[in-house]
């Protein structure tokens, strides 16, 4: 369930069409018809690694751990998001935002000590900003995330960074929830589909501070869409997705009520690099207890880096590369979410795993 | 100088001022209008040309490459084409059409902007963007500028309502827009929506660049260039602003000297009053000399009392010009009045330069008009001064061949072209023609009075033999009235033969029955085919001319000139245009027959018969030049080309406007109802009678040259109060001769028709010769400064009753101030005139 900040702001842009819709009876065609997102509806790839342009909201997303040749690490994360409008549908001008497009990338690199980040938003058109059907090919401008066979080319020409990195599955796609159907809340009709790539190999390059660095490691790979995602009781989500040590993968979130009381949750978790079992973790099997909390001295926000979290009858330590990853996009998104590279350690105090860990809603309530 | 001597230099200074206290503050008065009306028109100037640069740096933003096409567009396929450069970091696309408000007479410009891409080119609208409930994507949200919700009075909620076509579209207004996004009356939607429903489907009219940094912008403009089709160009947003003043810059500029001539009016005026004042003060100066003060000491003095008198009067006119600014930029907007600038309201900009400027120009054509006067005080020998009190030299010393000279070298002048498209020349033949004028007067002087009649009337005499006997004195005065009546027939001529000029054209141009238009702004507002057609159908219409309003592109003009296609053929052209010139050879096979505006000819250097390579839309035509004709509208130049081949060429049937010629006996009246019921989308002042278009075009010209009136009726009131000034000085200073006239026997009576005898002939002397010269003035001002400013040419037309009225107005004035300031003089006890001054 990755990666919200650009959901308000898709979000209030396909709510606004919706109020705008009910205020302006004299409005243009009816509201969307955004396909519903059915349990038992089978993934397909490659099909499915393309877009669903149909569908409201979708996203592909990556995280993951970079080493250079001095051996010190570093987090990344590379997001694109689609978003229908479903605004005006019949406007037949080339312009028509018929589909947008958001892209936003960070490192996060512990000599600097925050996140370098930046952001991209287009209309899909003209070749310059397009999410194609049929493989995994995003294109906002000069950022790109692009499907070759079994590599993901990741191309952030960024403002204070670069990241030119190539992403090779070792493993076939692991398919969250049932079969694909990832659901968010008590409703069933809050639910996406989803599926991840998890331990991705890595190599490339990154820029940092003016300086070339060769880089390699282990990357983790979402790719989520829906029409109706979060229900009205959310507040926001806890969510992590960890490349285990053993060459497994793990991910769990849960959704926050006003209260912070947990909503709903989930989790899933591949054994092993060979595993093609999926063991599926039902809101009463996964808790989160935050540990340890920081508070941004930009926003005031306190969040809670450091957790204990249980998923089955396992528990983890969750600890992250370093407390400020706060993540402010306040400027063009509206949002203010932490999301950082985190350690995940076994019950013994022994690495277990490396992956990002995403936390929103602790400042004001994200609009789903 | 000792304490003694410094109280004297004070005395010697402040004592004559107070002593004509009345002169003084007259004086005071003239140099505060010449430079309150200077700097009030320099401010309103500086104030709109700010505006206007800001207005067009709000609409480039942070670009570095502005890529426009004409008013129709071009085809967006360029856009993908202009961001995939590799230069290029950002490429942001704009539809920039006019719209028209439904149910008024303005437009507003819409911009239809990527508010993606528009926020990384003006960042202004991106953070400060308003907070809203409808989405800035939904099909009906507008933003609108602060100028543009405070003119059309809407707020946050309200319905705008725009005419496409001829039918109403309806927007909501999502929210105002910060006022540092855009300057102009603008109405901002998203650019799908615009292109939807406004009717500009896979057009754009703008795109701007901004370069990756260490491009070199030049190279990528002329790699740009190389890309586009025809009447498209590649400029700079500098060149942009430069342009957009450039089209009002003449306005400007001759708005400044017709100030300008109000100072140097104002300079002449305290020139004859301090040379009035030296003269009666011979006697003072001379007394002075005696007592041991040297010449250098008493020319100081004096120049420190024009000095004082220069910077009183310039400091009241700083404020008065500052106040006037404020009230004409009020009243009139920042063209005042001459409807430039529709749709900015900019504020008062004080540049403290500028009124720094006016202080100075207004002290120092005080204190220039003291220099000669003080120069001829200190040349006095003390023996004679003191011998006797107004005995003057009698011989009037001009300078005929100065004066001569002057005006050859005008002559000169006025055949040099414009100087960057500003009549440079013309102004400096005007200054030398005026110039020589004052050199040629004591020529002129001496013989009118040697041509005076003689008659038996002792006054009359008296009058005669006393103007003859102080001709110098005249001929100072006479100088001032020149000056002044001659400005203020010049201008009278001039704006009265623009006026006729332009009725007459009016007449010329409009010859059918009835006017139908659909508004100005020609590519959201027009009748399609079916609208002409039902105008056809109408019954008691004969005949339907549609004319459709385009934009022609020639390559090296950065603003594409007017095109206007309707039925015209080349053998009955002059009967819809006002020709000056027609072609006599054939059309070349590959050329369109169109005929140009003088201000197009002049743009374009053609002559009749000529031929020049323009773009219609994206598509290169050869034209061939058959004939030029008189516009009074289209001051940036206008094309005729015949609707037919308008519409071969482009495939373009819309129409804006339409003329009507209807069967004989038709009902107007009843026509026009019909006309709006079929059409309901035009608004009732769509519909016009020709004589509706002259009337309101002349109510137009009127207000344009409200200012100018304004200016003259200052001009003719500085030249009164300079008449009076100098008549009453002379008269005073002569209370003792009149003394001694009453004392011979004179009546009241006579000694009055003497004195009104005496200011009549001069105030006539002076009108004759501010007649002659003004009317050449006049013709420079028609045939030089106004072609070279406007680039259009208008007949010569004399107001004979406005002459007539004014010249009488000021011969009586002269008369009657002689008279009353004689009164004054003779109030006190006549002895006692007489006595003091022996």
């Amino acid at each position: 369930m990755t990666a919200s900040p650009f959901f308000r702001r898709v979000c209030r842009t396909a709510c606004a069409a919706l109020v705008s819709m009910w205020v302006i009876a004299a409005a243009t065609a009816a509201a969307a018809d955004y396909p519903p997102v059915v349990r038992g509806t089978p993934l397909s790839f490659p099909q499915d690694e393309g877009s669903h342009p149909q569908y409201r909201i979708e996203w592909w997303y990556v995280t993951g751990w970079l080493q250079d040749d001095s051996g010190e690490s570093r987090g990344f994360q590379v997001t694109f998001f689609r978003n229908r409008p479903g605004l005006d549908e019949g406007n037949p001008s080339r312009f028509a935002a018929h589909q947008l497009l958001f892209a936003h990338a960070a490192i996060s690199d512990p000599q600097v000590g925050r996140l370098l980040q930046d952001e991209r938003v287009a209309r899909a058109g003209f070749g310059l900003a397009e999410a194609r059907e049929g493989s995994t090919d995003v294109v906002i401008e000069e950022w790109s995330l692009r499907q070759e066979g079994q590599t993901y080319r990741v191309r952030i020409p960024g403002k204070d960074f670069e990241l030119a990195l190539d992403l090779a599955a070792t493993q076939p796609p692991l398919l969250q929830g049932d079969g694909g159907f990832s659901q968010k809340g008590p409703d069933p009709a809050s639910a996406s589909h989803y599926y991840s790539q998890p331990q991705m190999a890595v190599s490339g390059r990154i820029n940092v501070g003016g300086r070339d660095i060769a880089v390699r490691g282990t990357a983790w790979f979402d790719h989520e869409w829906s029409s109706t995602l979060m229900d009205d009781a959310a507040q926001g989500w806890d969510w992590m997705g960890i490349n285990l040590e053993d060459g497994g993968a793990l991910m769990a979130f849960r959704m926050r009520d006003g209260q912070g009381r947990a909503h709903w949750a989930a989790a899933g978790r591949r054994r092993g690099a060979g595993a093609t079992e999926t063991s599926v973790y039902r809101p009463e099997q996964v808790e989160w207890h935050p540990q340890r909390t920081w508070r941004s001295p930009r926003t005031g926000i306190e969040y809670p880096v450091e957790w204990r979290v249980r998923v089955g009858e396992a528990w983890y330590r969750v600890r992250p590369l370093f407390d400020d990853q706060e993540s402010d996009s306040r400027r063009s998104t509206g949002t203010i979410y932490w999301e950082g590279a985190v350690e995940l350690l076994d019950e013994a105090g022994n690495a277990a795993g490396r992956g990002y860990l995403e936390l929103t809603g602790y400042g004001t309530r994200l609009r789903m | 100088m000792t304490g003694a001597r410094s109280q004297l230099f004070a005395a010697l200074v402040t004592g004559p001022l107070r002593h004509a206290a009345g002169r003084t503050v007259l004086a005071v008065v003239v140099i505060a209008l010449g430079v309150a009306l200077g700097l009030g028109v320099t401010l309103v100037n500086r104030s709109a040309a700010s505006e206007v640069s800001l207005a067009a740096r709000s609409l480039f933003g942070l670009s570095d490459l502005v890529v426009q096409g004409t008013g129709a567009g071009f085809d967006e396929a360029l856009f993908p084409v202009l961001a995939r450069l590799p230069a290029v970091a950002l490429a942001n696309p704009v539809v920039d059409v006019p719209v028209r408000v439904v149910g008024q007479q303005t437009a507003v410009t819409a911009l239809g902007i990527d508010f993606f891409r528009a926020a990384r080119m003006q960042p202004s609208i991106g953070v400060d963007a308003p907070r809203t409930n409808l989405s800035p994507l939904a099909a009906d949200a507008v933003f609108l500028s602060p100028a543009a919700a405070r003119d059309l009075n809407l707020k946050e909620g309200d319905t705008l309502t725009v005419q496409v076509g001829l039918a109403p579209v309806s927007f909501q207004v999502a929210g105002i827009l910060p006022a540092a996004a855009y300057r102009q009356r603008a109405m901002v939607l998203d650019i799908g929506t615009a292109q939807w429903r406004l009717g500009q489907l896979g057009k754009l009219q703008r795109v701007e660049l901004r370069l990756r940094s260490g491009a070199a912008t030049e190279e990528v403009q002329q790699q740009i260039a190389a890309l586009l089709p025809p009447g498209v160009t590649v400029t700079t947003p500098g060149a942009e602003t430069d342009e957009a003043l450039r089209l009002t810059r003449a306005y400007r500029s001759n708005l400044t000297a017709l100030a300008l001539v109000a100072l140097f009016t104002g300079a002449f005026l305290v020139h004859s009053t301090q040379s009035l004042a030296v003269i009666r003060r011979r006697r003072e100066f001379a007394l002075l000399k005696a007592m041991g003060v040297s010449a250098r000491e008493q020319i100081a003095s004096t120049l420190a009392g024009g000095a004082i008198v220069g910077s009183v009067g310039a400091l009241c006119g700083v404020g008065l010009g500052i106040v006037i600014a404020a009230a004409g930029l009020n009243a009139f907007g920042a063209d005042l009045g001459a409807g430039y600038f529709r749709g900015i309201a900019p504020s008062l900009k004080v540049e403290w330069l500028d009124v720094a400027v006016f202080f100075l120009l207004g002290t120092a054509a005080a204190i220039a008009g003291t220099l000669r006067p003080a120069v001829a005080a200190a040349r006095v020998p003390a023996a004679l001064a003191l011998k006797a009190g107004d005995i003057e030299d009698p011989a009037v010393r001009g300078n005929t061949i100065a004066g001569v000279g002057l005006w050859v070298l005008a002559g000169g002048l006025l055949l040099l072209p414009a100087i960057d498209g500003l009549p440079l020349a013309g102004y400096a033949a005007i200054a030398l023609v005026l110039i020589g004028a004052v050199f040629l007067m004591p020529a002129v002087t001496r013989l009118m009075l040697r041509l005076l009649p003689e008659t038996r009337s002792v006054p009359w005499q008296i009058a005669t033999a006393h103007l003859r006997g102080t001709a110098r004195q005249a001929t100072t005065s006479l100088s001032a009235i020149l000056v002044s009546f001659s400005l203020m027939v010049a201008m009278a001529v001039m704006v009265t033969s623009f006026r006729t000029s332009l009725d007459q054209w009016l007449e010329k141009i409009l010859p059918a029955d009835l006017y139908l238009r659909a508004g100005f702004t020609s590519e959201t507002a027009f009748l399609d085919a079916d609208d002409v057609s039902a105008l056809v159908a109408l019954p008691e219409v004969e005949r339907v001319d549609a004319n459709r309003f385009a934009q022609l592109a020639v390559a090296g003009l950065n603003t594409p000139l007017a095109l206007i296609a309707r039925p015209i053929k080349e053998q009955d052209a002059g009967r819809t245009l006002w020709l000056e010139a027609a072609a006599t050879n054939a059309v070349p096979g590959d050329a369109q027959p169109v005929w140009i505006s003088e201000a197009a000819a002049d743009l374009l250097s053609v002559r009749s018969g000529d031929a020049f390579t323009g773009s219609i839309g994206e598509r290169a035509v050869r034209f061939s030049v058959r004939g030029i004709y008189r516009d009074y509208e289209r001051q940036n130049g206008g094309v005729v080309i015949d609707h037919d081949a308008y519409v071969r060429l482009t495939g373009d049937v819309r129409a804006n406007a339409a003329w009507l010629w209807l069967e004989s006996g038709a009902d107007v009246d009843a026509l026009v109802d019909r006309v709006h019921e079929r059409l309901p989308g035009l608004a009732e002042f769509d519909v016009r009678r020709p004589g509706e278009i002259r009337a309101i075009t002349l109510r137009i010209f009127d207000r344009t040259f409200a200012v100018t009136y304004l200016l003259e009726v200052i001009a003719v009131c500085i030249g009164l109060a300079g008449i009076a000034a100098s008549t009453s000085a002379q008269v005073i200073a002569r209370r003792a001769e009149l003394g001694v006239l009453r004392h011979v026997g004179l009546l009241r009576r006579q000694v009055g028709f003497m004195l009104a005898a005496e200011g009549g002939l001069l105030g006539a002397v002076g009108v004759l010769a501010g007649l002659v010269i003004g009317a050449v003035v006049s013709l420079i001002l028609i045939y030089v400064v106004n072609r070279q400013s406007f680039h259009w040419s208008m007949d010569v037309y004399f107001p004979w009753t406005l002459l007539m009225v004014l010249s009488l107005s000021l011969v009586a004035a002269a008369a009657l101030t002689a008279v009353w300031s004689g009164r004054l003089a003779l109030r006190d006890d006549v002895v006692r005139a007489v006595k003091e001054d022996w």
